[in-house]
């Protein structure tokens, strides 16, 4: 008998022939999914300069990573979505009413420079966003620590202020010269410091997706349930930086959680696939390293806030991280 | 006997879309003998078998056609009555070619009485009584081998060598493979054959413990078994398994019912004590004993959307895929896919103008809509494949090292160790082939291996001959 003429119709590929049909622009949207309480509590305390902070993040990182591609000759990667999540990551870690242009300038960078230069997606060695963010930090230092209060529309004197972490960083110095507990000195030194119900909710200065630790937990739930992440990394990571706080003195173990990146570092900055370890255990030496390294710049540095560049400098770590937590297999010696 | 729950989880897993209940109501359907047979020489690992017909000769059912070519080898028999109208390669449903017996059943030697039913074709033996060595040679000429996928020739696993005792005797009735029902159905419908087959296999052993593994999705297989099995002496449990694919893979099976690890490759299950066989091996091991009937056909479950009627066939091997479908009813609408097994790990065939083997558990005609394409894009080193890996490797690490042909990275990353489950590749969001990488890492590994073994015995060989000289001193200067 000849083959049937039907014969060439038959897809040929190599088994498996299922497919649990997760796609990477599925993973993507569910963190744009996860970032929206946190999006909306942001607006919510900093209004419009807010919206427009991440309009601009987001619209500019998606016409760079076209703009790239073209450049590169490569197909189009808008599609992923990956480029709205750099984008929406970038601005909510920028204070609301940075001028527009930084913002635009920080996202040609996270994609320009962070991603694509390297490839694009799955190529590049650092979190594009905090990448952006250290850049802008350096470029625009005035501006990038400048905090507008919640409801500044509302405040009748000064809109701007200093945010939690910087009155912090002063405890940790004054313990070292005075041992006088942190309470102690926060009602001389502070009256400015949020209560743990307005750290929980998010009425702090700060930069717009890092001050609701609420939404942040919502979103982050919503990840873990969605299986787009572990527990491993938050859970080390957080955990280290109460640990840590319990014993360095200075601020409040609960307040150096629920203040400054930590949240969202974690949970959502933490956590992003590329530049994080594969294997559960590297998770955990991950994450206990982003948690050690934001304490130490917080209570050493010179700068109050640390978790940015924590990530970074793991991010830079990670190959070695993975090369040390290679799984076992199954019925190896 | 007594049925427990698997005590131990092996890492890893996924679970794929099951679609069992197509085929898992249908009882098993005798198919009529095709008028065309293509018995390949190679339905079984190792040797293909040599082939000792030639076309024009009449054979008979259940007559060798085919010798046992080797120590990892079974012999074929004919699985009708018929004319060899050709021996010559055909494509095998793996893509490659070997040498088949193109069988026409419709002729009929002239004077030759028609095939007598009913008749045995090998003389029946009562196991309770026959030695070891009987059995043995029994299962070896009866043409057996793992019916679950491999095709590992039985007798050779059923004859450890001495230093290797076997405790564990595991029966593969987990069929974890999505749209398959064979097993299952198999189990139903002749649990007392798969009893009698253990009983067998589990003197030939030297009285081993019997574990029989059943995926918790199969109730009634287990009942099923649980009755044909109530009576039976000796330390045997059902042992019922969570539903998570690979749990038919051997070395899974192994660890989830008896807790074992069988060691990296070149181990085999028999190095930690366990001999497993799949449900249907041990059914075909009872009729060859019992009966006298070789392994001249087996149940091949039809199934997927676009075929009419999906079912449980019990087809001679060498049973054209075209005449399978036509059994069933034909398409129902134009297939997309058609695979060989599983969609696991099965093969996508390129035509129904393909035979089945010993091994031929499924043939799945799938529509369009139910083959998912799409193209591959960078790792974004999410872990999923990590933690679907129920080996434990790396696969996005081994993925990438091949990518970029760095098949030594590959394989200190134990790529040898992968058993192309295609977990990894089945839950990749970036559509990545690392199943298929893996496979390539894997055959140039030993592709390798090989051309060092050739030279290794080639440079021995050549030190052997400068070690004794060939010829008398004077031979070779007197020719100066």
């Amino acid at each position: 008998m000849k083959p049937k003429e039907t014969a060439e119709h038959y897809i040929l590929s190599s088994s498996p022939h299922a497919h649990s049909r997760a796609s990477v622009s599925r993973i993507m949207l569910d963190v744009v999914i996860a970032l929206l309480p946190t999006t909306a509590a942001g607006i919510f305390f900093f209004g419009m300069p807010a919206v427009w902070t991440i309009a601009v993040c987001v619209s500019t990182c998606i016409v760079t990573e076209a703009l790239c591609r073209i450049a590169m000759k490569r197909e189009n990667t808008i599609g992923d979505l990956s480029a709205v999540v750099t984008g929406l990551l970038l601005a909510l870690n920028l204070p609301a009413g940075l001028p527009l242009w930084m913002a635009a300038a920080g996202s040609v960078f996270a994609i320009g420079v962070a991603k694509q230069v390297f490839g694009g997606l799955g190529m590049n060695p650092f979190n594009p966003a905090l990448a952006a963010r250290a850049f802008m930090l350096i470029s625009f230092t005035g501006p990038m620590t400048t905090w507008l209060k919640p409801f500044w529309w509302k405040t009748p004197d000064a809109v701007t202020t200093a945010t939690p972490l910087a009155t912090m960083k002063t405890w940790f110095a004054a313990e070292a010269t005075a041992s006088a507990s942190p309470h102690g000195l926060c009602n001389s030194a502070c009256t400015g410091v949020p209560g743990l119900l307005d750290m929980l909710v998010g009425n702090m200065p700060g930069c717009i997706g890092e001050v609701s630790a609420a939404a942040l937990a919502l979103g982050a739930a919503y990840l873990l349930w969605r299986k787009v992440i572990t527990w491993h990394i938050p859970v080390s990571f957080i955990a280290t930086v109460f640990v840590y706080s319990l014993f360095a003195g200075g601020a409040p173990a609960t307040m150096q959680v629920l203040t400054g990146g930590v949240m969202i570092g974690a949970c959502f900055m933490a956590t992003d696939y590329v530049t994080s370890p594969t294997t559960s255990k590297g998770k955990l030496v991950f994450g206990f390293g982003c948690g050690l390294l934001c304490m130490l710049i917080r209570q050493f540095g010179s700068y109050p806030e640390g978790c940015s560049f924590a990530i970074l400098i793991m991010n830079a770590l990670c190959p070695l991280v993975n090369r040390w937590t290679q799984p076992k297999p199954f019925g190896a010696k | 006997m007594k049925t427990v729950k698997s005590q131990f989880k092996f890492k890893g897993g996924v679970h794929p879309d099951y679609n069992k209940e197509l085929a898992r109501d249908k009882a098993i359907e005798r198919m009529p003998v095709p008028a065309e047979l293509v018995v390949s020489m190679s339905q079984h690992l190792g040797a293909p078998a040599k082939c000792v017909v030639k076309a024009g000769d009449f054979v008979k059912r259940g007559q060798v056609i085919g010798e046992k070519n080797g120590f990892i080898s079974v012999c074929v028999r004919a699985p009708a009555d018929g004319k060899v109208t050709a021996v010559e390669k055909r494509l095998g449903p793996a893509g490659g070619k070997a040498d088949a017996v193109i069988l026409d059943t419709t002729a009929k030697e002239e004077g030759a009485g028609s095939g007598e039913q009913g008749t045995p074709i090998l003389p029946p033996l009562d196991w309770k009584t026959a030695t070891r060595e009987e059995l043995l040679k029994r299962v070896e000429e009866a043409g057996i081998c793992g019916m679950g996928g491999a095709g590992f020739p039985s007798a050779v696993k059923l004859n450890p060598p001495p230093a290797k005792r076997c405790e564990y005797l595991i029966l593969n009735g987990a069929e974890c493979e999505p749209y398959l029902t064979a097993d299952f159905r198999l189990m139903l419908e002749r649990a007392d054959r798969i009893r009698v087959g253990v009983e067998i296999m589990r003197k030939v052993l030297g009285g081993p413990a019997v574990r029989i593994a059943i995926e918790a999705n199969k109730p009634e297989a287990i009942a099923a078994m649980e009755k044909a099995f109530a009576d039976i002496e000796g330390n045997v449990e059902i042992v019922v398994l969570p539903v998570l694919y690979p749990q038919g893979s051997e070395k899974h099976q192994i660890f989830a019912t008896v807790g074992r690890v069988v060691p990296e490759p070149p181990a085999l299950p028999i190095d930690v004590g366990c001999v497993v066989e799949n449900v249907g091996t041990v059914a075909a091991i009872a009729d060859a004993v019992e009966k006298g009937e070789p392994l001249l056909e087996r149940v091949t479950t039809v199934s997927g959307d676009a075929v009419a009627e999906p079912k449980n066939v019990l087809a001679p091997s060498g049973t054209k895929y075209a005449d399978l479908v036509a059994f069933c009813g034909g398409e129902k609408e134009q297939p997309a896919k058609v695979i060989s097994g599983g969609t696991m790990m099965g093969f996508a065939v390129s035509t129904l103008d393909i035979s089945t083997t010993k091994t031929t558990s499924g043939l799945l005609l799938l529509s369009r809509k139910r083959v998912f394409q799409y193209e591959s894009g960078p790792c974004i080193n999410c872990g999923r494949c990590v933690r679907a890996c129920p080996m434990n490797l790396n696969p996005a690490e081994i993925s990438k090292a091949v990518e970029s042909d760095d098949v030594k990275s590959a394989e200190d990353a134990h790529v040898m160790t992968c058993i192309e489950c295609g977990a990894c590749s089945f839950g990749c969001p970036a559509y990545r082939q690392i199943t298929q990488l893996c496979r390539r890492a894997k055959a140039s590994i030993r592709a390798r291996i090989a051309a060092e073994k050739a030279k290794a015995s080639a440079a021995a060989e050549k030190e052997k001959l400068k070690s004794q000289p060939v010829l008398p001193e004077g031979a070779t200067r007197g020719s100066k």
